[in-house]
């Protein structure tokens, strides 16, 4: 399955939702998005991982190599995943203390709104 | 003989397609669903860093994926052509013995092979924290990857797909 990508900002925070599956060949197109989104000023990126089927190393730095971007500019980057194959990953590569993780779109604005 | 061999070109593409076939023959074998994700993730980590060095050092060779179901187990090798980076810092020689380095699946066992780059490192932490049983085997000729997991004896290819 190819990688489907969108997009949408509301109250500060834009989500990226994510699907298909994010590997080596797929993971170039999500990190020209993450970059085109911070090239134009969106620094709170939340990126909705509910329906990726599948993710690899490549796709872990696509989406570390974002949050190196949006810090630079005192932003986040937060994902919404409660897929346990993907977390696993995360687990394994001990990224889960690195990126917030939330159940669902609606806890992580909730979090953001709190944050802010 | 492998049960299964498979060589590609270094592209990206074509890693997908790789996962689908070690997936459908690990099936087959008698793999357990449970672990199949984890075989797809290992060997689509294991060819993502293969067509990585190969596309930096020698993309115009294939890289071999050999797949076995015998004595139990079913294994995995992906053999790339293209030198260990950490072999070339070290200014080796071709006719230099292999080196094994064999990982034992423990999350906290710090990165002994000097990756290639970042993302190489990964995939190699993600292999080691999927299968209970790799072994890696850089050399100046190419790396080698093996990998295996249990399978149902009885299966043993007999069984439909």
């Amino acid at each position: 399955m190819d990688l489907k990508l969108d997009h949408h900002t509301e109250d500060g925070l834009t989500t990226v939702d994510v699907e298909g599956e994010i590997d080596v060949y797929t993971a170039p197109r999500l990190r020209e998005l993450l970059i085109d989104l911070v090239n134009k000023g969106n620094f709170h990126l939340l990126v909705n991982m509910e329906k990726v089927d599948f993710l690899d190393s490549t796709g872990l730095g696509v989406l570390v190599g974002g949050l190196k971007r949006v810090r630079a500019h005192d932003g986040s980057l937060e994902l919404v995943c409660t897929q346990e194959r993907i977390l696993k990953i995360f687990r394994i590569t001990g990224l889960t203390k690195v990126f917030g993780i939330y159940a669902s779109v609606e806890e992580a604005r909730e979090a953001h709104g709190r944050d802010k | 003989m492998a049960t299964v061999e498979l060589t590609f070109s270094a592209l990206p593409a074509h890693v997908r397609t790789a996962r689908l076939v070690a997936t459908a023959i690990a099936r087959r074998t008698g793999v357990q669903e449970s672990l199949l994700d984890e075989v797809r993730l290992a060997v689509g980590e294991a060819c993502s860093r293969a067509v990585e060095a190969h596309r930096l050092h020698c993309p115009g060779e294939p890289i071999r994926i050999e797949l076995n179901d015998d004595s139990g187990r079913f294994e995995v090798i992906v053999s790339d052509s293209a030198p260990s980076e950490e072999l070339l810092d070290e200014d080796s020689s071709d006719d230099e013995p292999e080196q094994m380095i064999r990982l034992d699946g423990d999350t906290d066992t710090p990165f002994n092979l000097a990756p290639d780059s970042f993302m190489s490192g990964f995939g190699i932490a993600v292999i080691t924290g999927l299968a209970d049983d790799v072994e890696v085997y850089p050399g100046p000729k190419g790396m080698r990857i093996r990998m295996s997991w249990p399978a149902a004896a009885a299966a043993n290819g007999l069984s439909p797909a």
